[in-house]
């Protein structure tokens, strides 16, 4: 979960990490209010979930409130990636002597967490790293030992870093590692990180990325920032048809089915489990079929829950029918799935033979299911036929 | 013969009584597996099925030799649980329990895993086959279910999602190819084993002729994989299948597994199937190539 600019600076600041002084501003009065009290030229940013502000014109300077309130009003007013911005933030324009860059991440392949310096910073890490492979210092550290400020210090060496420029780096990057490690992130960001010219190093940008699954445990610090649980920050905001999904999954805690993502075609897609969908949906579009949605039940979820999805799904404009396409499956029940979905399909008021392209969930339980689904008329298959095929069938006969 | 486990691996299963745990051991049994004992602390003096559950597991393994243990305990227990099954002397570590360890966890798990000299599958993984001898997890389903998707042979399967490891063990099935052993890797960003660090066991089994792998956007997995193939001049053909080539036009957005999204190019389908080409990897276009793609390159 992705955090925006203004929050990663709210956090980095709970840990004593310098930044400039500022704050956010919803209007252009407030961006005025704001440049008046600091004083002096600000910098004004768009808060959006994206990278690239700069070249989309989402940052701006100003030199007087006047000014400031003028830049406000245009940032807020600018989509950025299809975001319009929450807010804007407005801090002080620091005097920068160099910037560097400090991050921490997991290496998937060494499976520990991994720190990253460059002495060039303020742009993308990794074309630093192709181009300047001597400017990228990265170390490795264990998740078992405590991190302590020798091994920040053996880092910034290896650059060349010394004298107080070498205190206080290892000051920021060990306070960057302790919100690394106490908010379960996997990725924690300074770039740039400023040194001005009075020798004090100041955070201008920042990323952090928090563990999805450890949203739960850091409720109190999500509350704290007035990020709401049903806000999932992905690469765009969930829409009304995807958030009434999660409502589906919520129903009971039997199995996943409702994690949906919308798509407009004519197809719905009752598909699973994990990389199932992934497959399936290849399938479908493939062979030119276009989906109205993704979504991977599995877990063995209850017929109520396979039941309300159906029903999610059917009562999208413009979907014509229903592919119900599995792998062969192990713990969820193929005969519990066709109850729910003919279920779902009978109280929409449509006809399971109609409604269903097609029905291929192979595996335990398959033979209860195919006499369910024989007494509907629905076309079903077995292993016999491929996922692919199936997917094929489904788009024929929906259309497209 | 099979890699990681055979007809003499011994094993526990850790949360041996939470309700899908009780199905798997029900499952294993029934496929010959031997379970040597569950754990489930304040349940000791139980049984599930005729296996002794025991309140740790230090009371199974001071009395026998345990080669491995299933760990299904919810999320929040699963590091406990895997650092108690590692201190106790068990080399490998079948970790079921899927959403919630944060990498932080596992990243401690798979260490401490190091130093013990262990290893570990998963997290969130159905575990390991060898069929016709032994299976360590859920993988396949009730036995009448995994007989007739797995049958023993030569093709080693490696899977970053439970379900595909069954699809595409059960089209080889059907073509008349058996598996070796069939291993669940797990959909984590972070999993105790990846395909590059399997495939010594699986070159080292004079019984494998060639390996199947399932793949997903997201991770440096493949680009490992490929790596190692071009370092260690295998001999093992290999033939993969690559999901969710729609997700390359949709940066940001998580599907399927955890470890599934596209944060930067080396994450997309494209730039996998390319390294996977670039090596030497034949990449199918649908399940059911598999098969002709195996015969092609095993004449």
């Amino acid at each position: 979960m992705r955090f925006y600019e203004f929050e990663c600076k709210l956090l980095l600041a709970k840990q004593g990490v310098p930044l400039p002084h500022g704050g956010t501003a919803n209007n252009p009065e407030q961006a005025r209010q704001l440049a008046a009290e600091l004083r002096g030229p600000v910098v004004l940013k768009s808060q959006v979930l994206s990278g690239g502000r700069m070249k989309a014109g989402g940052v701006k300077f100003a030199d007087t409130p006047e000014e400031a309130a003028n830049a406000a009003a245009e940032i807020l007013e600018l989509p950025i990636r299809d975001q319009l911005p929450v807010c804007v933030s407005v801090e002080a324009k620091a005097a920068v002597a160099k910037e560097y860059y400090l991050g921490v991440t997991y290496d998937a392949l060494a499976k520990k967490p991994v720190m990253i310096f460059s002495d060039m910073g303020g742009i993308d890490i990794e074309q630093v790293a192709e181009e300047h492979p001597g400017h990228v210092a990265k170390q490795h550290f264990s998740t078992l030992i405590p991190y302590t400020d020798f091994r920040a210090k053996e880092l910034l060496a290896s650059l060349g870093i010394t004298g107080g420029e070498l205190t206080a780096l290892t000051g920021v990057a060990t306070k960057l590692v302790r919100l690394f490690q106490q908010y379960d992130m996997t990725l924690a960001e300074i770039n740039p990180l400023g040194k001005l010219e009075d020798g004090s190093f100041v955070v201008l940008d920042c990323h952090l990325d928090m563990e999805d699954e450890a949203r739960e445990r850091h409720q109190a610090v999500l509350d704290e920032l007035g990020i709401k649980p049903d806000e999932t920050r992905q690469g765009r905001p969930p829409t009304e048809f995807e958030i009434r999904g999660a409502q589906v999954d919520a129903v009971d805690h039997r199995g996943v089915a409702g994690r949906v993502v919308e798509f407009d075609g004519n197809l719905g897609l009752v598909i699973g489990a994990g990389g199932g969908s992934l497959t399936i949906f290849d399938a479908v579009q493939k062979y030119g079929g276009k989906p109205a949605n993704y979504c991977e039940i599995g877990g063995n979820p209850s017929v109520n829950k396979a039941m309300e999805l159906t029903k999610l799904i059917l009562s999208k404009p413009g979907v014509d029918k229903i592919a119900v396409i599995m792998n062969v499956v192990s713990n969820t029940r193929a005969d519990i799935v066709a109850r729910g979905v003919i279920k779902g399909v009978v109280e929409s008021g449509h006809d399971p033979a109609q409604k269903i392209s097609i029905f291929r969930i192979p595996g335990s339980w398959e033979a209860d299911a195919f006499k369910i689904l024989g007494k509907y008329g629905v076309e079903y298959c077995d292993r016999s036929v491929s996922m692919s095929e199936a997917a094929r069938r489904a788009v024929e006969k929906t259309g497209t | 013969m099979s890699i990681l486990i055979d007809e003499n691996t011994t094993f526990i299963i850790q949360g041996i009584t939470g309700r899908e745990a009780v199905n798997m051991t029900r499952e294993c049994l029934d496929y010959g597996s031997k379970v040597v004992g569950g754990v489930t602390p304040g349940r000791g003096g139980r049984d599930v099925y005729g296996v002794a559950v025991y309140d740790t597991v230090r009371e199974i393994t001071s009395k026998e030799r345990v080669d491995g243990s299933v760990l299904t305990v919810p999320p929040a227990f699963v590091r406990d649980a895997a650092f108690e099954a590692l201190e106790n002397g068990i080399r490998l570590l079948v970790i079921v329990t899927e959403r919630v360890p944060p990498r932080a966890e596992v990243a401690q798990i798979v260490e401490f895993a190091d130093i013990k000299g262990a290893r570990i599958i998963g997290p969130n993984c159905l575990g390991i086959i060898s069929p016709g001898k032994s299976k360590m997890g859920g993988i396949g389903g009730p036995a009448a279910n995994t007989n007739q998707a797995y049958r023993p042979g030569h093709i080693g399967v490696m899977s970053r999602s439970g379900g595909m490891a069954t699809e595409i063990s059960n089209s080889l099935t059907a073509a008349g190819f058996g598996q070796s052993t069939t291993v669940s890797i797990g959909g984590d960003a972070i999993i105790g084993s990846t395909y590059a660090e399997l495939m010594p066991f699986f070159e080292a089994d004079p019984e494998t002729h060639a390996i199947v792998i399932y793949s997903e956007p997201g991770g440096p997995m493949e680009a490992q994989l490929a790596e190692w193939v071009k370092a260690n001049n295998s001999r093992l053909p290999i033939i993969a299948f690559m999901a969710g080539r729609f997700m390359d036009a949709m940066p940001g957005m998580r599907f399927g597994h955890a470890g599934t999204i596209v944060e930067g190019k080396q994450d997309t389908a494209s730039e996998k199937i390319r390294r996977l080409n670039d090596a030497g990897i034949s990449v199918a276009e649908e399940i059911a190539q598999i098969p002709e793609l195996v015969k092609q390159r095993l004449s």
